[in-house]
């Protein structure tokens, strides 16, 4: 009880710092005098809350980050595995993967505007590209270290190579796989916002920019507080169903994790 | 019946054993012992067909071995369950790579629990339960399995002296109302001497075995000191 008041407390100074900074017009080497008070930025996020391109701007962001995790989840597992299985998968298909791999996904925004039909498609791709990698990583490590004696257990029991790897690799490797979503959907935001930010239209990456380009400040707070929100959120539930999922795992595992 | 002929076992750069020759009769408790390192688990993994002899053969029922199948369980010192998976869902497991139906691999599963002693923890994950109770389970998934040989590599190694034997119990009551033929790997004499209708020592020079002791009262409570006595000198003769 004490420490929500405690915590409840420190959160209220800052905002009443912040309003006191601003209000107050202060610039004293930064230029608090230039940035809105809280009060303006509650009243123009009521606002925004009420006119339906807030909620297009939203479900925008959203549709991008979902597909392009979706697709990055899918490959990195199905690619991780392969290559985690397979010494001879993994020489034909990691080289040009680790080429890749170190170069950050915001610095091939250029190649994606040339690359693909659409702006779209290019954000997609980006976001794609930036969780693509932590969850191949991830999910290829998690399977090289799975104790060979699981795999051995199923295949004296007469378990063909496509059992081992659903009752053994997939869910043996799944607490690894996890860390690499939630690295993942980290990034995939970063990537979606500043993608949206350069080429986007609509999304709540472009509509920050857009705010600051026209000098509307509440705007630029209100979008970074709505990204904030949306990746809080989404970083929730994959760790929501992460823990859904690794249940099993011994309690200093899941400490460590 | 399982007939190992002139069998080498070995990795790449180092031979292990060599000209092992064994006739395993179906139903027989044959038990492996020798000191750590001598080859016991690289010989058991080879009849399970988990590893590729560098020569020699093996044959069970006059079919030569080539590679793991159901009709030879290997039972593992521990962690050998798949952590995800409650008791009743890693004692089914064997019954689903069968291909049993749902509803039986079920109901076998939870007889299978209630033999070995852990009726009422089905639902249990395996870090839920001791070392000697996830034994049982593995005793149970294996089995379940129906395997015409069961493969046991120091299965009760890492148990206390107390669960030991009550699994010791387990096994031969299990074993007694359906005989299958077991190979049993073990570094403790007293609990081969108990198993055993015969012990192998393993880790002899030229050949791999060093000898063969037949357990005169095997599982009962005949006078087996003389049989003990000779593994031990075998066993001394090769460290
Ligand atoms: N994967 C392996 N590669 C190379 N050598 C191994 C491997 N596994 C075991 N060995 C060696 O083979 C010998 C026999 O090992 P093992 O069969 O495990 O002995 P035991 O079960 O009797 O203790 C040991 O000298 C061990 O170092
Ligand atoms: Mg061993």
């Amino acid at each position: 009880m004490r420490k929500h008041l405690l915590r409840g407390g420190s959160l209220l100074a800052a905002l009443l710092l912040w309003q006191l900074l601003t209000s107050l017009h202060v610039n004293f080497w930064l230029h608090f005098d230039r940035l809105p008070t809280v009060v303006d930025v509650a009243r123009d996020f009521g606002y925004q809350l009420q006119t339906s391109l807030y909620y297009r701007d939203l479900a925008d962001s959203l549709a991008r980050i979902l597909i392009g995790f979706a697709l990055a989840a899918f490959a990195g597992v199905a690619i991780g595995v392969a290559v985690g299985r397979s010494a001879l998968t993994g020489d034909l298909v990691s080289p040009p993967l680790e080429v890749l791999r170190p170069i950050p996904a915001i610095a091939m925004v250029p190649i994606a505007i040339l690359l693909f039909p659409s702006n779209e498609q290019g954000i997609v791709f980006i976001t794609f590209l930036a969780a693509f990698f932590p969850i191949l990583v991830s999910t290829r490590h998690a399977v090289t270290a799975l104790p060979v004696v699981w795999e051995e257990a199923v295949r004296t029991m007469g378990g063909s190579g496509r059992r081992v790897l659903w009752s053994v690799v997939l869910p043996g490797a799944l607490p690894g796989v996890f860390s690499g979503l939630s690295v993942g959907m980290g990034v995939a935001w970063i990537c979606v916002i500043s993608a949206e930010m350069i080429s986007g239209q609509y999304g709540v990456g472009y509509r920050t920019w857009q705010a600051y380009t026209v000098v509307d400040y509440p705007g630029v707070i209100v979008g970074m507080l709505t990204i904030g929100l949306l990746g809080f959120g989404s970083a929730a539930a994959v760790e929501l169903v992460g823990r859904r999922v690794t249940r099993w795992l011994p309690r200093e595992a899941e400490v460590a994790r | 019946m399982m007939l190992i002929e002139d069998l080498s076992v070995g990795y790449r750069e180092t031979p292990v054993l060599r000209g092992i020759d064994l006739k395993i009769e179906a139903g027989e408790i044959l038990v492996l012992v020798g000191g750590s390192g001598c080859g016991k688990s690289t010989v058991l993994r080879t009849l399970a067909g988990l590893h590729r002899p560098s020569g020699g053969t093996i044959s069970l029922d006059g079919q030569p071995i080539a590679r793991t199948s159901a009709e030879r369980a290997l039972v593992f010192q521990e962690d050998g369950l798949l952590p995800w998976r409650s008791v009743r869902r890693n004692v089914e497991l064997p019954l689903a790579i069968r291909g049993v139906s749902k509803s039986s691999r079920r109901s076998q599963a939870l007889s299978w629990i209630e033999r070995v002693g852990l009726g009422g923890y089905a639902d249990h994950l395996p870090r839920e339960l001791s070392g000697g109770m996830r034994q049982r389970v593995q005793l149970a998934r294996t089995l379940a399995s129906g395997p015409r040989v069961i493969l046991a590599d120091e299965p009760f190694g890492a148990l206390d002296a107390q669960t030991r034997r009550a699994m010791q119990l387990l096994l031969v009551d299990v074993w007694s109302q359906q005989p299958t033929t077991i190979v049993f790997v073990t570094h403790d004499v007293d609990e081969a001497v108990f198993l055993g209708d015969r012990v192998a020592v393993l880790g002899g020079k030229p050949t791999g075995i060093r000898s063969i002791v037949d357990v005169p009262f095997p599982r009962g409570d005949g006078d087996n000191s003389a049989a003990r006595a000779e593994i031990l000198a075998a066993l001394g003769s090769t460290q």
